[in-house]
């Protein structure tokens, strides 16, 4: 079984959810997360199974889809994809248990159950057009889940999340063409196998167009600055388990991608393009940390603080060595973590109050005591506390980046600086203070369904704050095997330069990683 | 001394004809029946034509087995080239039919389906079309294509609605002009090179270097228009949405694929040696065309408010989008139009029937056209199957993974980058995008929005009978699992293009 651990990962959410039409709307939830913790169990086992001394692909899986072109259903999976898919399923799983009473809710979990199918396709896929497919069909259960459950404005921005991604995805699948193309002129075969796109060298021009056309795709899906600006619609209309899993899961997709298709196929373009992305990230990461002090919704808080920690992951990615890479890989985990439950802590209190705004809120620590300390302990790990989740990322990627260019660092510090102190003053505006308002005076706390979502996060968030290795060591096995891969494939002299050479300077990155135990 | 004529019949190669003779046979068949026995039922018509069609379709495995054995093969006089490309048409155009007729077999009496002479002016029409991809003189194109026009003209007009009426009228005097400039094209051809032979007038214009290179491109600008009118391409695509409206959405759905396939041919077959001998004013003119015909197409779908209309827009897009494939000339990009018009009849065959099924006899006072957006606003409450179908063929159109359309978007992306064509390419894709746009519309109505007035679903299905039904799964399965397809119909139709050189 262990063979095929990765198909049963991606199809039995799909076939669960085919199933689930059957299922009676009362039992809905039940089956709902009966499904979703098999679905962990298995990713789990797959975690416990997985060899972490080996830095390539495992539990590989080949199927001929359409062999005449060069099309194969290809997954497998690495130290980097690991842990997201882990997070995938944990997130599916609370998301879907810690669901409040809504409409249509059958609708909701069958969605949900094929979303999951898409984000573990996302994450496994080691065949181009099988990555573009699922990357994809994962816009449709979204936009189902903005549009049909989502605020006021709910359809402008669900079509507007779809059409963004599809507008940036179709220039990726042209770059991807040629991609194949190229492999196909160099070999007389044609191929989307990525594996195989590894091993081919592409002169310094050619790189940089395809560098191009595949960072629209994942540039608009991270988003980047200046491609952000669906993501704050779709945040604020989107139902908080759209939300979460939007911030959790589908924005990693883009870092993924990354990582995965433009770094290892053009090493010499990435370090052309190191210092335009790393200013593009910087202005991302003080921008929208300033817009998030601007704002008056608490959600549009977490959703630019969001943002504006993925413009830290894309900072690392692009330091180009182990460490940044760690560090970005292990931040999108701890991103995850963090501004998911961010997203479900607001969720909370906008089931009680059905509104956002803090100017609607205040004195809540007295009133709701449990739900001040947890959404404390979440805010000080988006700001990256030391022994928080976010801070080991953060830390490594900055540290990653540092040894590229010291002032950007310097620049990106200082706007986490900036992150502290717009969450900092939206906790105070919230929870510190008297009760001003009559409504909030007998605010139920925090219940055992919110419990469940909340507390695994909270313990994840300082477990692997305080001890990060079993997540740091495999991901580190990965990430050398890359970077040792673009140091070979890079042309020019200043790829050369950029990306260090692993074999000799190991010493370092055992050192560095020490550092952040 | 004149030397006696001597033509033996087995030079004649009459076989050749054998497809092309069934579905005539047929509509006679039909004809003597009504003589003899009026005031039959249709169930018998359709099925009769459903027959004879597969009798048809069998002839054309015969005559592909045959082609595969002995490469191209010419009859009656050399009239008759059955070569692969003829061969693969034919099978669409057959095929789709057969998917078309069965949807005369409504819920509700629908006037033109009463009458046997739609059945014997169906089958007429098809064996045009057949006529039409089976040779290479441009005179029996012409016959074919007024065969065909003619009685597809007749069957629009059937419909016997107000609007129908102006369609048909429209699309004759049109089609008129269409061929009056095809046959001055053709005498151009005729006066220059001495020939109504397609590769008579290509060798003949190879041969003397392309000396009279005004007269060839007076000829071609003809031909172009003429194709134009039958393709659809901006700007001679002023008709279309008026007659797909016009027409039942069967029917609208069924002229968007067959007539467009059987031009694409003559297309292929007329242009890519132009493009190809370097007369590159004609390459920018086709860029021209295929560019414009996308975009403008696209942006005029978006303001539609009837999704009928928009449909007819989005299909003048997609024959756009697949012109590109004359354009560029590969075997790749050719045998990328076949796969994509394969799969391109499922889908929109399947959309067109699903407006088909909940196709009212009257029009309620709230709905401005017979199938409004808002006609289907709400529609996954009271008939969640029939929406959720409605989904798929339409992301399957803005060329979603892993619904059908989206390999042959892919193929012919790939045809186009592969040689050379990378600007067209993104004009291409950001063309998806922005087509994604008024199929999503339809989505958002269905599934994100309350019905305009309260009603029990009754009315998306008002027309659906079972063979309806089943013709919508079959449609319905096709484009869910076309990636299983995929490889097969790809190596199929690359074998058949690939062997009659182009």
């Amino acid at each position: 079984m262990l063979d095929h651990i990765l198909s049963i990962l991606i199809f039995f959410p799909a076939l669960a959810a085919i199933l689930g039409f059957v299922v009676n709307k009362n039992s809905i939830r039940s089956y709902g997360v009966a499904v979703a913790t098999v679905e962990f169990l298995l990713a789990l086992w797959l975690w416990f199974a997985f060899d972490s001394n080996v830095s390539g692909m495992q539990f590989m899986e080949q199927i001929a889809l359409v062999p005449a072109f060069g099309i194969n259903y290809i997954v497998g999976v690495d130290g980097i994809s690991l842990f997201i898919i882990i997070l995938a399923a944990f997130f599916t799983m609370i998301g879907i248990a810690s669901l409040g009473e809504m409409k249509d809710i059958k609708n909701l979990i069958i969605t949900l159950l094929f979303l999951q199918m898409t984000m573990v396709g996302v994450f496994v896929a080691l065949d181009a057009i099988v990555f573009y497919l699922f990357w994809e069909l994962s816009l449709v259960p979204m936009l189902y889940i903005i549009g049909a459950w989502g605020g006021p404005l709910r359809i402008y921005a669900s079509v507007k999340f779809f059409l963004y991604t599809f507008t940036g995805s179709l220039v990726m699948l042209v770059g991807m063409l040629f991609m194949a193309y190229f492999y196909h002129q160099a070999t007389g075969d044609w191929s989307f196998a990525l594996l195989d796109w590894y091993r081919l060298i592409l002169p310094e021009s050619f790189q940089n167009w395809l560098f191009v056309a595949f960072f629209f795709g994942f540039a608009i899906k991270v988003p980047m600055f200046p491609f952000h600006t669906w993501l704050p619609y779709a945040h604020g209309q989107a139902p908080t388990i759209g939300s979460v899993i939007l911030a959790a899961i589908l924005l990693k997709m883009g870092t993924y991608a990354f990582i995965r298709f433009s770094l290892p196929l053009f090493p010499d373009a990435s370090v052309y393009f190191m210092y335009p992305i790393a200013v593009l990230a910087i202005i991302m990461i003080i921008y929208t940390a300033m817009v998030a002090y601007a704002q008056k919704d608490i959600k549009q808080v977490v959703a630019y603080s969001s943002v504006s920690h993925m413009g830290v992951i894309i900072l690392g990615t692009f330091a180009l060595n182990v460490e940044g890479i760690t560090g970005s890989i292990f931040l999108m985990i701890a991103h995850g973590v963090v501004s998911g439950a961010l997203f479900f802590l607001v969720g909370v209190i906008y089931d009680r109050r059905h509104t956002k705004l803090m100017s609607e809120f205040g004195g809540l620590a007295s009133v709701m005591p449990r739900y001040a300390t947890i959404f404390g302990i979440m805010l000080m790990a988006s700001v990256g506390l030391p022994l928080t989740i976010n801070f080991v990322g953060e830390f490594l990627s900055l540290l990653g980046f540092y040894k590229q260019s010291h002032i950007l660092t310097l620049l990106a510090g200082t706007a986490i600086i900036v992150g502290a102190i717009y969450m900092l003053s939206a906790y105070k505006k919230m929870f510190f203070g008297v009760v001003t308002k009559d409504e909030n005076r007998n605010l139920p706390d925090v219940n055992k369904k919110e419990l469940f979502a909340l507390i695994p996060l909270t313990v994840i968030t300082i477990w692997l704050g305080v001890y990060p290795k079993p997540l740091l060591e495999p991901i580190n096995k990965s990430v050398e095997g890359i970077v040792t891969l673009m140091h070979e494939k890079s042309i020019s002299e200043e790829a050369k330069l950029r990306i260090p050479n692993i074999n000799k300077d190991m010493g370092l990155i055992t050192k560095s990683s020490g550092e952040a135990h | 001394m004149l030397s006696p004529i001597n033509v033996s019949i087995e030079s004649l190669n009459l076989m050749t004809l054998a497809p092309m003779l069934i579905p005539i046979i047929g509509a006679l068949l039909i004809i003597v029946i009504d003589l003899f026995k009026s005031e039959q039922d249709k169930t018998l018509y359709v099925m009769l034509s459903l027959l004879i069609l597969g009798v048809d379709f069998v002839a054309l495995v015969d005559s592909a087995g045959l082609f595969l054995d002995n490469g191209t093969i010419t009859g009656v006089f050399d009239m008759m080239l059955i070569d692969g490309l003829a061969i693969l048409s034919q099978f669409i155009i057959v095929g789709a039919s057969m998917l078309f007729i069965p949807l005369a077999l409504t819920h509700k009496r629908f006037h033109e389906f009463s009458y046997p002479e739609f059945f014997a002016l169906f089958l007429f029409m098809i064996a045009g079309f057949q006529f039409m991809v089976a040779t290479d003189n441009l005179i029996l194109i012409f016959v074919g294509l007024e065969t065909a026009s003619l009685a597809l003209y007749t069957l629009i007009a059937m419909h016997n609605r107000d609007k129908s009426f102006e369609a048909a009228v429209k699309y004759f005097t049109m089609g008129a002009l269409a061929a009056g400039f095809f046959s001055f094209g053709s005498m151009v051809f005729y006066a220059l090179t001495g020939s109504v032979e397609i590769n008579q007038i290509a060798a003949v214009l190879e041969a003397n270097n392309y000396a009279d290179i005004g007269f060839v491109l007076v000829g071609v600008v003809f031909l172009l228009a003429s194709f134009g009118f039958k393709l659809s391409m901006v700007p001679f695509h002023t008709w279309t949405p008026d007659v797909y409206e016009g027409s039942s959405a069967a029917l609208a759905g069924y002229m968007s694929i067959v007539p467009k396939i059987a031009a694409f041919i003559v297309a292929m077959r007329l242009f890519e040696f132009l493009i190809h001998s370097g007369v590159v004013w004609l390459e920018v003119i086709l860029y021209m065309g295929v560019v414009m015909t996308m975009t403008m197409a696209n942006i005029w779908a978006l303001v539609q408010t009837d999704v009928k209309r928009m449909l007819a827009y989005s299909s003048i897009s997609h024959a756009g989008f697949v012109m590109a494939a004359i354009l560029i000339g590969t075997t790749q990009s050719n045998s990328a139009l076949f796969l994509y018009w394969i799969l391109f009849s499922f889908t929109n065959l399947g959309s067109f029937s699903m407006l088909w099924i909940s196709r009212q006899k009257n029009l309620p006072a709230h709905q401005q056209s017979d199938h409004s957006y808002d006609k289907f606003a709400g529609m996954v409450k009271t008939s969640p199957v029939a929406a959720s179908i409605m989904a798929l063929f339409m992301l399957s159109l803005a060329g979603l993974p892993p619904f059908a359309l989206f390999w042959g978007k892919l193929y012919m992306l790939s045809a186009a980058v592969s040689s050379g064509y990378t600007v067209l390419a993104l004009i291409m894709a950001l063309n998806s995008a922005i087509a994604g746009y008024y199929y999503l519309k339809l989505i958002v109505y269905m599934f994100m929005k309350d019905p305009v007035v309260e009603n029990n679903g009754h009315v998306y299905s008002a027309n659906a009978t079972l063979p309806l039904k089943t013709i919508i799964g079959f449609a319905a399965i096709g484009t869910i699992f076309a990636f299983i397809a995929v490889n097969q119909l790809l190596e199929f139709v690359t074998l058949f293009v690939y062997n009659s050189g182009y």
